[in-house]
């Protein structure tokens, strides 16, 4: 019985240096928080799969039941050495391993002395299960594997535990964007290494947090392709298999910060069969390849309660197309539009709302209704010439406004200000001076950048986190 | 003695690919696996090239390892010796392996300030409980068994990975200009280990017998038509022209040069324009494996030569 499932970073830092950041620091104290609420589970057993035990000859299954060493990491040795010495439950692997190998799958127990533990499995069983007081089974990444390989090997866990009868906590250790800092920071300054990277792991978050945990899988690829996800963000495919193929479950974010640029959060995710699915909300990506090694499937298929849903193929044939060529929106109850604000010029809604949140797009100061841009000077001949950055920005926040006020909220709840100025050098001191008008006294945290362009000729856009 | 015969110099360089299953198949008493034999024709290799290159009696025997991946610069060993025992964790049925190893710290200090003056990230890995990765250990075993010439160990930075081929290996470059003038100012002879396979798809499942030669073969014909052109153009001297297309010789055909370890040899040998010699070729669980050497003496005796004519 798989009592819940978390997704874990894997990176040492918040084991070995807390202290250098509060991120790091964060993680840890989130960490050591599920660590107690695993230990309050009743589980008998925690499953871990980490990105970071490579293999290439199929998949490895850890069953030394204890073993021991010093974890010198090699990129980070200089925040410290890790001693180890776990307790493993080598029958569980066994089994697990003797399941891959009867369906066609190439699969090998290890039991070394020395063998190398990863710093991923090494980091998540010290922070998780720090007096060795459950049983840990341990299985590899396979570097070539694709999504049905993996996918395999998530239904040989699934039969697994099922067949070894025990409660299982089951921990995929994968960081999400991966894309490092390359040169040395100052560690109080980690941030993760671009927005889009950062926008990517909120949108996986946001799905996490609902539970959703298939339609984050079949968007893995996407993920990966955008933020360069660790491992190509297998390690989904392999946890949503374990965990049946679905969304019924209670998602929780329990935390997301950045490390040397990388993103790493800790999600909880809990089987919740009564949960009212929403189907309009799956993703499928699309015709499922074919798993060489296993022509005719592995037979494990049976676990995938996937297959007794809806036809969601056919409803997203069905849909129109909207104004830009995409398929249009399917209804979410999180997602704000409104008349009060400018129509988006691409397929998203003014905002949507996630964990007591509302994350707004990026809002600019066109006019609702007539799209109009205000601030616009023109010469003699109509031709632009400039703009008015007090008119565009008071115009923004009037919009922004608007779209707070529609959902509930105000200005006065807005947590967080991301601005955007096509012409930081001119435009930035009277910019600041409306933006005081408004946010003076609320004081939201705020980041302004400087671009090159806008998707519409405007000259500043803002994007907002607020509080329901 | 001529001051230039004090100058440190760079008595060879040697692709000296790294697959575990080398050290397996030869049975050595440092590793605990046993084998009935297996990959000959590399081992052989290996053999002629050991024998050529300790005969110039190097001081020391560089290697730069792509088992050893680091994301900030360029990492070298920084203690006087390391030991352990190093288990491979994609093979451990075949490579469990007590190692002892002296290391020139001096000459790797030297190295790390040279490319630091070049505007290169370089770090020393100081740590005495650091497990020495497999790349290296197996290069360097397959070069000098007798493990009685001390090593300078190099990471691999993992740039290309994060950014592109071609940035990466501009980095390797700087980094093998760094080495040369460390090795001229420390006056040692050192040998170049590039601890690299050339083709690098792998099969994924292994024979119950992991020596059973008759399963032994390239992954893909492309993989081995690529490392043909790879090889030609070192056996021909053409050493500008191969880094030119490695950038694309790494997506084509997933090749292990992406560490960088063959482009910093090339670099640390001023790019050689005489023919390299090849001691062996053959594929391991698919990848293409040559153990190349550059002796620099083919250089003056080209060169020689020319003026005779």
């Amino acid at each position: 019985m798989i009592l819940k499932a978390y997704v874990v970073p894997g990176q040492p830092h918040p084991l070995l240096a807390p202290e250098k950041n509060a991120g790091w620091a964060s993680l840890r104290s989130s960490y050591e928080a599920v660590g107690r609420e695993i230990a309050n589970s009743g589980a008998e057993l925690i499953l871990v799969y980490s990105t970071q035990w490579f293999s290439v000859i199929g998949h490895l299954f850890q069953v030394d039941p204890n073993p021991t060493w010093t974890l010198v990491d090699q990129n980070w040795y200089e925040f410290g050495e890790i001693p180890y010495s776990f307790r493993i439950d080598p029958e569980f692997g066994k089994l697990y391993c003797r399941l891959c190998k009867e369906h066609g799958m190439q699969a090998a127990t290890v039991a070394y002395h020395g063998f190398p533990i990863d710093t991923g499995t090494v980091v998540a069983l010290k922070l998780l299960n720090p007096d060795n007081a459950i049983p840990a089974s341990v299985v590899s990444c396979n570097i070539y594997a694709e999504r049905e390989e993996t996918r395999a090997l998530g239904f040989a866990a699934r039969a697994a535990i099922e067949a070894y009868g025990k409660k299982t906590i089951v921990v995929c250790v994968t960081n999400l964007s991966n894309r490092y800092e390359v040169a040395e920071i100052d560690p109080a300054q980690d941030r993760i290494s671009s927005q889009k990277d950062d926008e990517w792991n909120r949108k996986l978050l946001e799905m996490l947090g609902e539970g959703r945990l298939e339609d984050v899988a079949q968007v893995a690829r996407d993920f990966a392709r955008e933020a360069n996800a660790d491992m190509g963000f297998k390690a989904i495919w392999w946890l949503g298999a374990v965990m049946g193929e679905h969304n019924k479950y209670d998602g929780k974010v329990w935390d997301y910060q950045p490390v040397w640029g990388t993103g790493n959060a800790i999600v909880e995710l809990t089987p919740n069969e009564r949960k009212q699915m929403d189907w309009e909300k799956e993703f499928d990506e699309g015709p499922i390849q074919t798993f060489a090694a296993e022509e005719g499937g592995t037979g494990l298929e049976s676990h995938n309660v996937l297959a007794e849903g809806p036809d969601v193929h056919a409803q997203s044939e069905m849909s129109s197309q909207d104004d830009y060529g995409a398929p249009a929106p399917v209804h979410r109850d999180d997602a704000i539009r409104t008349d009060r604000a400018p129509k988006p010029v691409g397929p998203y809604p003014h905002a949507r709302r996630a964990g007591g949140l509302l994350y707004l797009s990026g809002i600019g100061p066109r006019t609702p209704g007539t799209g109009e841009i205000p601030g616009m000077i023109r010469d003699g001949a109509g031709s632009v010439i400039g703009h008015d950055i007090e008119v565009q920005t008071r115009a923004c926040i009037e919009n922004v406004k608007a779209i707070l006020e529609d959902a509930g909220s105000s200005l006065e709840k807005v947590l967080d200000v991301t601005v955007y100025l096509t012409d930081m050098q001119r435009d930035f001191d009277r910019f600041n001076k409306v933006y005081g008008e408004y946010f003076g006294t609320i004081q939201p945290t705020r980041t302004t950048v400087g671009v090159d362009s806008l998707p519409t000729p405007i000259a500043v856009e803002v994007k907002v986190i607020a509080a329901e | 003695m001529s001051l230039e015969t004090k100058s440190g110099q760079i008595v060879g360089g040697v692709l000296a690919p790294h697959p575990p299953h080398i050290v397996y198949g030869e049975n050595h008493w440092r590793n605990e696996p046993k084998s009935e034999c297996g990959w000959e024709v590399l081992r052989w290799g290996y053999e002629r090239a050991r024998k050529h290159f300790l005969e110039k009696k190097p001081d020391v025997i560089l290697v730069h390892s792509p088992h050893w991946q680091t994301v900030i610069g360029h990492h070298f060993l920084g203690l006087p010796e390391f030991h352990g025992l190093s288990v491979d964790p994609i093979f451990p049925n075949l490579f469990r392996f007590q190692y002892d190893l002296k290391v020139d710290v001096e000459l790797a200090e030297l190295i790390a300030a040279e490319g630091k003056e070049m505007g290169l990230i370089t770090k020393m890995m100081r740590n005495p409980h650091f497990r020495v990765d497999y790349g290296t250990i197996v290069s360097c075993h397959m070069m000098n068994p007798d493990w009685d010439i001390p090593i300078v160990g190099i990471s691999s930075n993992n740039s290309p990975y994060y950014f592109s081929n071609e940035m990466g290996q501009a980095q390797m470059v700087q980094l093998g200009q760094a080495t040369k003038r460390a090795i001229e100012k420390s006056g040692r002879r050192a040998v170049l280990l590039a601890s690299n396979t050339l083709s690098h798809r792998h099969f994924t499942t292994e024979p119950e017998i992991p020596e059973d030669m008759s399963r032994e073969h390239v992954y893909e014909h492309s993989g081995y038509l690529w490392d043909m052109q790879v090889i030609d153009l070192m056996r021909t001297g053409k050493t500008k022209e191969l880094i030119a297309i490695l950038p694309e010789f790494m997506d084509h055909a997933v090749s292990e040069v992406k560490a960088g370890s063959l482009a910093w040899m090339l670099s640390a040998l001023d790019f050689p324009t005489y023919p390299a010699e090849v001691y062996g070729y053959w594929t391991v669980i698919g990848t293409g494996n040559a153990v190349v050497g550059w002796d620099p003496v083919l250089k003056e005796q080209a060169v020689s030569q020319a003026v005779a004519r």
